[in-house]
């Protein structure tokens, strides 16, 4: 039994409404813990005065330079004592997941075993990086809590200026969509990169994240350094006894309204079954009897869209891979950044596939490294430098694909191009 | 080296990074994995899957409150045992999935869940769970917390959690600060200042490292200066935008206020490249108070936005795509919210989003 809770007026009323409650929650921890109840204390306090009361400061694990969240409190009473003791320190250690965040219960127990006797018994699933968030230790406390975590398989993210945790979406293990193995590649990347995750010292933090599909669940494009998104090259594959069940429950109506009007480069018609076209880059699929779906593979941009209406009717190709985008962000400092593509379509079947992309990600991290200033983060660096710049640096050519157009200003000094085109015609012919 | 040097000696790290996935798969998952054929959906919160080789899986989604203690984590274990072959899953907004290999599993384990307080839901053209930050339960710059802004929300869109009846999916978020760690979404909540920091002069000199935290500012008004004898940071207020860059670097800059810390709405976010490309989200809104334990202004403005797009938009529109159609005078006449002179662009490439054109709507 702990002590006697904190009055706490203002969290008891996120108790009542039927979504889950996480003051229950910490209630139910603070049955057993002074340190949670501590915790309700402060944060009934943040409520009541609309005020944070957590520092940052330096808290680590032996060996690693990252990975644990510090806090201590600064809600002291007159004396510069903390009002709340027992929760004078709450730091988070936080640890990557396995691809796809996939459990057994098993790990689950065992993982909540080592929290409830090391730390507060609140776990986040999971963080915006993906991390799962283990909320409230103390500093005496974090490395046995880190011990045992470490010792059933799981390792400390990254905080600070390093490579951080990343994410896979569910992928090939239970999506028709994956267009690669998202958690090989998330693996294979990220534990390349694990002395950059542990031992902060790049100029800022660097994010990659995986998504197996143009649908992008992992949100990467607008979140990652460096996104690794699944595509294909070839035509989209078609069944026809999916499209046909597709068209008997939605008609002819919702078939022109969803699929057809709503793809952005109309490169998919409703054409009479009998004039279907043929050629190597048509698809075409009979929706019943008078009545076929055709698509010009060539003008196709991937979106998606319609392979999400008629899931499994059309699905992508089978020469699959990745587009390569480098940049996202959030807000701060220059205002929001998507990632934008460096390379338009890379395999990602083999090992050797996969080492060409760590390659690759070593290559931008060791630019970044080397050219980026202190907190600035890859797209900001680019918009510094110019795509041309950072695309010399990686060794990788202009292409099309890597704009929405062509340059609209003359502002620019030309007088390479001729060699330029000379180049590019001599590695045409090589 | 006796016994207790040997304990004294710290552990050193496995480095074993991200751990494998194959391990923890459930069976089927494992069995055809790379493998599947198709999926619908056969009701709200269910997802059902069917392999190149036959074998059906069926999905059961329900929401958390994600900042999970210990025993609620093992009530949806045990619940996993005794449904789910002990294999559950997290999405990427804290839903956890119960993979089933029967059908006849479904209704029981949906019973179940939510009679123990977890709404199933969250899947195809639904409200999803709300992606969410830490606030004040454990962020050290927040302007609001961050777990019951969601708790206040979810517990009103809860019954658009459980049925699919909007025109697409809907994704929201939620960020304690202007840095937006919730991430782009069709509806953004967000902290947005409205006064320049307040400076503890006393402070500035041991705590900031000086010129990183004038290199910080988006709009240089952070310069150095002698205050009251000690060095310190000024800042020019006719130049700040009160974005917050500065706090977190050099906390004596206290940027957050009880009063003046606003809530900003955003809407419009899209990370999918389906139909229209991935597009940022626009503010729509502003000036909303902090007001917990529950944010009912806030509230009120997102489900004013909510419902008007439930009601005008087509099948498949996001909220974008939907903007895209009507326009965003319509937007505004719509939904009620006031156009001001504070939603016009005027940061760098701001050009961009003025109207180049005589397209009016009338």
């Amino acid at each position: 039994m702990a002590k006697p809770m904190h009055p706490t007026p203002m969290l008891d009323t996120l108790e009542t409404g039927p979504w889950p409650s996480f003051v229950s929650g910490l209630k139910r921890l603070a049955q057993d813990k002074d340190y949670v109840v501590d915790v309700l204390g402060q944060l009934e306090t943040s409520y009541r005065t609309r005020k944070g009361y957590w520092k940052g400061g330096t808290v680590g694990v032996f060996g690693y330079g990252g990975g644990v969240i510090p806090r201590f409190t600064e809600l002291k009473d007159d004396s510069g004592q903390p009002v709340f003791k027992d929760a004078a320190e709450f730091h988070t250690l936080r640890v990557m997941p396995p691809p796809g965040m996939h459990y057994s219960t098993d790990i689950l127990r065992k993982l909540c075993d080592a929290w409830e006797q090391h730390g507060s018994g609140l776990i986040a699933f999971h963080g915006q990086s993906g991390d799962i968030m283990f909320q409230g230790a103390t500093s005496e406390n974090v490395q046995k809590a880190f011990d045992a975590i470490n010792a059933l398989g799981f390792d400390l993210g990254g905080a600070g200026p390093a490579v951080r945790t990343s994410m896979s979406c569910v992928g090939a293990a239970r999506c028709e969509q994956s267009c690669f193995d998202e958690a090989r590649a998330h693996r294979t990347v990220i534990n390349s990169f694990l002395d950059d995750i542990h031992r902060p010292s790049l100029p800022y933090k660097f994010k990659f994240k995986f998504s197996g599909c143009p649908n992008d669940c992992m949100n990467s494009i607008q979140r990652a350094d460096m996104a690794v998104i699944g595509t294909w090259r070839d035509n989209i594959q078609t069944d026809e006894t999916l499209a046909r069940r597709y068209f008997a429950k939605h008609g002819m109506t919702e078939l022109v309204n969803n699929v057809v009007v709503r793809c952005p480069t109309k490169a998919i018609q409703v054409v009479d079954a009998k004039q279907v076209k043929a050629g190597p880059t048509i698809s075409s699929v009979k929706v019943d009897d008078t009545h076929a779906l055709q698509i010009d593979n060539r003008d196709c941009v991937r979106c998606m869209h319609c392979i999400n209406v008629i899931t499994g009717g059309l699905a992508p190709g089978k020469d699959k891979g990745a587009t390569i985008l480098v940049g996202g962000k959030r807000t701060l400092k220059i205002g929001d950044l998507m990632g934008t593509v460096v390379v338009p379509f890379m395999k990602l079947e083999t090992e050797q596939d996969r080492e060409k992309l760590v390659e690759l990600a070593q290559k931008i991290i060791d630019f970044f490294a080397e050219n980026a200033l202190e907190h600035e983060r890859t797209g900001e660096m680019i918009e510094r430098i110019g795509l041309v710049n950072f695309l010399d640096a990686m060794g990788i050519d202009a292409d099309p694909n890597m704009v929405s157009c062509p340059r609209t200003n003359p502002y620019v000094r030309t007088d390479g191009w001729d060699d330029e085109v000379a180049r590019i015609a001599a590695k045409k012919v090589a | 080296m006796s016994q207790a040097q040997v304990q004294d000696k710290p552990r050193r790290a496995i480095e074993s990074g991200v751990p494998d996935n194959q391990q923890y798969l459930h069976p089927l998952l494992k069995k055809n994995y790379g493998n599947w054929r198709y999926h619908d959906r056969p009701r709200p919160g269910v997802l059902h899957h069917v392999a190149h080789g036959g074998d059906e899986v069926w999905s059961v989604r329900a929401g958390t409150q994600r900042q999970m203690d210990v025993h609620t984590v093992r009530k949806l274990c045990d619940i996993a045992d005794q449904y789910a072959d002990g294999y559950v899953r997290f999405t990427i907004r804290s839903n956890i999935e119960f993979m089933l290999a029967k059908q006849e599993r479904v209704a029981p384990l949906i019973e179940t869940l939510e009679r123990q307080g977890f709404p199933v839901g969250g899947t195809g053209n639904s409200v999803s769970m709300i992606a969410h930050t830490q606030g004040w339960l454990h962020c050290d710059i927040p302007g609001t917390d961050a777990s019951g802004v969601v708790k206040a929300l979810m517990d009103e869109l809860y019954q658009e959690f459980k049925r699919e009846e909007m025109p697409n999916r809907v994704h929201l978020s939620t960020s304690c600060c202007e840095i937006n760690c919730g991430g782009q979404a069709d509806i953004a909540i967000i902290i947005q200042h409205t006064k320049p920091p307040k400076i503890n002069h006393d402070l500035v000199a041991n705590v900031c490292e000086r010129p990183a935290v004038v290199a910080r500012c988006p709009v240089a008004a952070i310069r150095p200066a002698l205050v009251n004898g000690k060095p310190s940071l000024e800042v020019d207020e006719k130049k700040c935008i009160c974005c917050g860059a500065c706090y977190p670097p050099c906390p004596p800059m206290q940027i957050n206020d009880p009063v003046y810390s606003k809530f900003a709405v955003w809407v419009g976010g899209k990370n999918s490249n389906a139909r229209a490309k991935p597009t940022f989200m626009k503010m729509v809104a502003s000036g909303l108070p902090n007001n917990p334990p529950r944010w009912p202004e806030v509230s009120e403005i997102v489900k004013k936005i909510l419902y008007t797009y439930k009601e005008d938009a087509r099948a498949w529109e996001r909220l974008s795509d939907w903007v895209d159609r009507i326009g965003w005078p319509r937007f505004f006449e719509k939904t009620g919210l006031p156009f001001t002179k504070y939603l016009i662009d005027d940061w760098r490439g701001a050009r961009a989003s003025l109207n180049a054109s005589t397209h009016i709507r009338f």
